[in-house]
């Protein structure tokens, strides 16, 4: 991809965090180059979303190393950090009664100082994150009268108006229905595309992870065992391992490669 | 939507509403004054005394306290997220009412410069809770909000122990007089009181204006806060001390007047919207204006008697809550 940077943007080397005694990452190593669509899977419990957290650093602490565009990640002010990454949460909180605009500017809140107004940059990157996920028709509905799909496009507006260069998703399409998912999955891999927008998502989704064209991390027992590729999972058993049960190949003519089903479901 | 002009309406509307019951509260009594002598400062004349030196000082007292106390109750509603939290949440007026009771309770008589040692008991009380919240949060990494509400919760509980205990042990005119405090009043009539409690008032209020933004961020949770760049932790710090230490300054003086701090802000997110940019202002002119008129109840209801303010806050403004709840009018925010 044209502009990808050589090194890591993120690089994180044998990290491990614990809470209380239980170590919810072991050991875990990843990296990922501007311009990337990294999916994360694996069971539940494996320690994603906390990987997430601490990329974001809302959990701190931990051993280990996280380094962003080359710097150790403790050195980045939370403000500086956040023109880097934004976070879009699971979204099943209870939001107070913004509008969609309310919430979407409040995404200027790294750009803007203590008692500056908001600027014309501010506006247009606001009207751009509404524009890029289709929001620009519910700029004026209330937040608590969204559909759960269009919650989220709110919230992947909200984390688009920061201008990070990352952008870490925790379970995108979770309770969304078919057609949402393919909404919400459509509007990443644009974004991906054509503005480079470099995407972590945790997925539970295996066969949206396989299509999304980008690379998958797995993660078992807070232990990274797989990153790569995404069709290079489907080999040797891996998903077999990874979650512990069998999984079927199935492949049409129409797919660039093939799909999963658990075998449990037969 | 409440589109921005309309919300600048209601806001101008609350301007308008806070001078009109300014100007007119301090002459509602069950014998009116006459405005005449009042204007004309007529040295002696019995109604200009009553006006500027006992109505005029109270009214503003009480335009004070209840503007901290919404706007205190705004922003501990904003860190906890929870709409049930008041000013008080976080055991600074249980401090300050054990202070109260045991100045009380030891029979002692005394002032500095003017404050009196009830105050004085009372702000020492409120300080101490204030510390034993921060540090007992501070032990646990991270100063969570759990953890906080919990400690506030904790050591809130405590000293209302503590004060029940002082109860049991004291005279029953010493049990009066404190449950008489623990009501709440603005019998503290002479300007000096107003200067006292404004440096506390103001420079609460202030702080949280500097922060409508982090209130707003805090609202939508706390790891949407950390994500758009908010220091949650140290912002969080900042809004208790501000906060509890507006709050203890104006228990201290008018004891813990309830309910203001909790219904005040719900009732103006009814008519503004969750935009702490607008909520704050219109949070401290409708709380002032609020707990003047109830004081001008408090002051009128019953001739030749005042009935404590803490109790007509309660008792006049819970059926105005609930209609305006009830009512639909505002059902798009609620």
């Amino acid at each position: 991809m044209e502009g990808r940077m050589n090194h890591p943007l993120l690089e994180i080397t044998d990290f491990s965090f614990l809470i209380g005694a239980k170590k919810i990452l072991n050991g875990i190593s990843l990296a990922v180059r501007e311009g990337d669509f990294l999916s994360i899977i694996g069971p539940n419990g494996a320690g994603k979303t906390t990987l997430l957290k601490c990329i974001m650093r809302i959990l701190t602490g931990g051993h280990g190393e996280i380094r962003l565009a080359g710097r150790n990640l403790e050195i980045f002010s939370q403000k500086e950090l956040a023109s880097w990454l934004s976070y879009v949460p699971q979204g099943v909180e209870i939001l107070p009664a913004f509008t969609v605009l309310e919430f979407v500017r409040m995404g200027r809140y790294p750009h803007l100082s203590p008692f500056s107004t908001f600027t014309q940059t501010d506006e247009a990157a606001v009207e751009r994150s509404l524009s890029l996920t289709g929001m620009e028709p519910f700029a004026h509905r209330y937040l608590n009268t969204l559909s759960g799909g269009e919650r989220q496009q709110a919230y992947i507006a909200a984390a688009l108006a920061q201008e990070a260069k990352v952008l870490l998703l925790d379970e995108p399409t979770a309770f969304l229905d078919p057609r949402h998912q393919v909404e919400v999955l459509a509007t990443l891999k644009r974004l991906n595309r054509e503005t480079g927008l470099t995407i972590i998502a945790i997925t539970h989704d295996i066969n949206s992870a396989l299509l999304s064209d980008g690379e998958i991390l797995a993660i078992k027992e807070g232990k990274d065992v797989y990153q790569g590729p995404a069709g290079g999972i489907l080999s040797a058993d891996k998903l077999e391992n990874i979650y512990g049960t069998g999984f079927l190949k199935l492949q049409d003519s129409r797919l660039p490669q093939f799909l999963v089903l658990p075998e449990g479901l037969l | 939507m409440k589109p921005a002009p309309k919300r600048k309406k209601i806001l101008l509307l609350l301007v308008i509403l806070a001078v009109l019951v300014l100007a007119g509260s301090p002459l509602l009594a069950p014998t009116p004054l006459s405005i005449g002598e009042i204007l004309r400062f007529e040295k002696g004349g019995l109604d200009a005394q009553i006006f500027w030196d006992l109505r005029l000082p109270r009214v503003c007292l009480a335009f004070l306290a209840g503007a901290g106390l919404a706007v205190g109750g705004m922003a501990f509603q904003a860190v906890f997220r929870n709409p049930l939290a008041t000013p008080f949440t976080l055991g600074v007026s249980s401090g300050a009412s054990f202070g109260a009771a045991l100045y009380v309770y030891l029979g002692i008589a005394f002032s500095v410069l003017g404050l009196p040692g009830v105050s004085i008991f009372a702000f020492i009380g409120g300080t101490c809770s204030i510390l034993l919240v921060y540090s007992l949060t501070r032990l646990k990494q991270g100063f969570t909000t759990a953890t906080l509400l919990l400690a506030g919760v904790a050591i809130s509980f405590f000293f209302s122990s503590l004060i029940l205990f002082i109860q049991y042990l004291g005279r029953v005119t010493h049990s009066f007089r404190i449950l008489r405090w623990l009501m709440g009043g603005l019998d503290a009539v002479e300007f000096d009181s107003v200067l006292r409690l404004l440096p506390f008032v103001l420079a609460g209020v202030i702080a949280l204006a500097c922060l409508v933004r982090e209130l707003n961020l805090l609202t939508l949770g706390d790891e949407i806060a950390t994500a758009r760049g908010m220091h949650v932790p140290r912002t969080k710090k900042i809004i208790f001390f501000a906060t509890s230490l507006m709050v203890g300054g104006i228990v201290s003086l008018c004891g813990p007047i309830g309910f203001v701090g909790m219904i005040v802000p719900h009732i103006c997110r009814l008519l503004v919207g969750p935009d702490h940019r607008v909520l704050l202002p219109a949070t401290l002119l409708f709380g002032g204006t609020f707990l003047v008129l109830c004081d001008a109840l408090s002051r009128s209801l019953i001739a030749e008697t005042m009935i404590p303010v803490g109790v007509i806050t309660a008792l006049f403004g819970a059926p105005f809550f609930l209609w305006l709840l009830l009512s639909g009018v505002f059902s798009e925010r609620s």
